[in-house]
């Protein structure tokens, strides 16, 4: 009976990306900031399962924004 | 016509874009006229956003407690859709913002696939599926044989045919779901004994109760169900939240239902899940009241309850916990109980916010007093 549920397609999840290096790299430099003062997400989230990361990755969030239609937030994954 | 458009994406926010797009549309502007208007709106823009050192936090707060001294002139805070109860007003307030593990009262809005959305029987039957029904709703008697050891269950004949079980049906059930029970079929019901033996009466008492609670079709957790109409929509709405196992269901549309239970769309659908739905309760809460609050002090709020990646509400052990200034933590709740233990372990405080430099009297830095004065000097003429 378990079905599996796929949350992606779910109208409250946005779009997760995993960065490469490189792209999380520009990204701190972009915005001046180190990792510790970047939101978090845990790595156990449903959402990370089929994304193969681990503690440090850079997540590319993509909102749907009351405010600007789209906006784009970062979450690093940290210890669970 | 779009390359003009193209330009503007780095410093105008898409929905600035949007509308002028629209409206220029509509005026059948040329694209000098495009050009121009973009431009002045850029400086508009510009001018709109917040500048750097500005204390928004302030202002979220101030923006809430307004507003807020009038909600709790509302004495009536429970609101009945039909026959549900729902908190409405500043206690459903309080209970998002203090991050509450349950809700007062969970409420699912189960959304069913379009399949079956056509007619109100296949509505009813899906609803029918949702709901909690336990043994105890199917039996009218309940007795214990002391001298035995056993409970004896006597089925009410009338909601079993209504329900459209079988006796047999129910007894695959059951031994499927007691599995340390002897369960056999009497005249009127059910007979089951402990297959151990039971030798105090005690667990025979506990025995009838866990019989009682078997959950014969359902889904745990789920006390009503009442379908209702919603943006000409039908869905269901359900006292009782279990999220997990109502998106298992083949009638359900996975992508659209949700509860109002914060931690449970958290655990099921990921940490951004959990701020787009403390957005969208507290939306609903301020509006249902009538009363005005920008968007931005509750996206302000939604982020920093989830930028820990856990959902942590604004109480002291919530935010303030996570706060890195002993001296902060202490000049919001239990200052002894956070002195003490930072003496213990000698923590530093580094002094970079506000509160800390207003108990010491320094400069905070807020404003014009955040940036410092940075003197170019001269170099390489001199001979050093």
């Amino acid at each position: 009976m378990a079905k599996e549920i796929k949350i992606k397609k779910h109208e409250l999840v946005p779009v997760h990306e995993k960065l490469s290096e490189e792209e999380k790299k520009k990204v701190f430099q972009k915005l001046n900031v180190s990792m510790s003062q970047m939101p978090a997400i845990l790595p156990n989230d449903p959402v990370l399962e089929n994304l193969d990361v681990k503690p440090g990755d850079l997540i590319k969030i993509t909102r749907n924004s009351p405010t600007a239609i789209k906006s784009v937030y970062y979450r690093v994954v940290v210890y669970g | 016509m779009t390359s003009i458009y193209d330009k503007y994406t780095e410093d105008l926010s898409a929905k600035v874009i949007e509308s002028v797009k629209e409206e220029a549309e509509k005026q059948k502007l040329s694209s000098a006229d495009v050009k121009k208007v973009l431009d002045r709106a850029k400086e508009e823009y510009k001018k709109a956003m917040i500048s750097p050192g500005e204390a928004i936090g302030i202002v979220t707060a101030e923006s809430f407690g307004e507003p807020g001294t009038q909600m709790t002139l509302n004495v009536f805070h429970f609101a009945g859709v039909a026959e549900m109860q729902v908190t409405e007003g500043l206690p459903r307030l309080i209970e998002i913002f203090d991050a509450r593990k349950e809700p007062q009262t969970p409420i699912m809005e189960v959304h069913l696939k379009p399949a079956y959305t056509k007619d109100e029987k296949t509505i009813k039957k899906v609803a029918s599926l949702i709901k909690e029904m336990t043994f105890n709703e199917l039996s009218s008697e309940f007795s214990i044989n002391i001298i035995k050891g056993s409970v004896e269950s006597v089925l009410d004949n009338k909601k079993m045919k209504d329900y459209g079980f079988t006796r047999k049906y129910i007894s695959n059930i059951l031994t499927d779901q007691l599995k340390n029970m002897e369960i056999r079929e009497s005249k009127r019901g059910f007979i089951f004994v402990l297959k151990e033996g039971s030798e105090n009466l005690s667990e025979v008492y506990r025995m009838k109760e866990k019989i009682k609670d078997t959950i014969i079709r359902g889904i745990k957790g789920i006390a009503q169900v009442l379908p209702t109409l919603k943006n000409n929509k039908m869905v269901i709405l359900c006292g009782g939240s279990n999220l997990k196992e109502v998106l298992q269901l083949e009638q359900v549309d996975e992508n659209k239902t949700k509860t109002n239970n914060i931690f449970e769309i958290a655990n099921v659908l990921g940490i951004e899940a959990a701020r787009q739905i403390i957005i969208e309760e507290s939306l609903s809460v301020i509006e249902k009241q009538g009363l005005d609050i920008d968007i931005r002090h509750i996206l302000l709020l939604a982020d920093l309850m989830t930028s820990s990646g856990k959902i942590s509400g604004i109480t002291r052990g919530g935010i303030m916990s996570e706060k890195e200034s002993v001296l902060a933590r202490a000049s919001f709740e239990t200052p002894d109980v956070h002195l003490v233990n930072a003496s213990l372990v000698g923590e530093e405080d580094k002094l970079k916010s506000v509160i800390e430099n207003v108990i010491l009297n320094q400069p905070v830095p807020l404003g014009t007093g955040l940036p410092g004065l940075v003197a170019k000097m001269k170099t390489g003429n001199k001979n050093d």
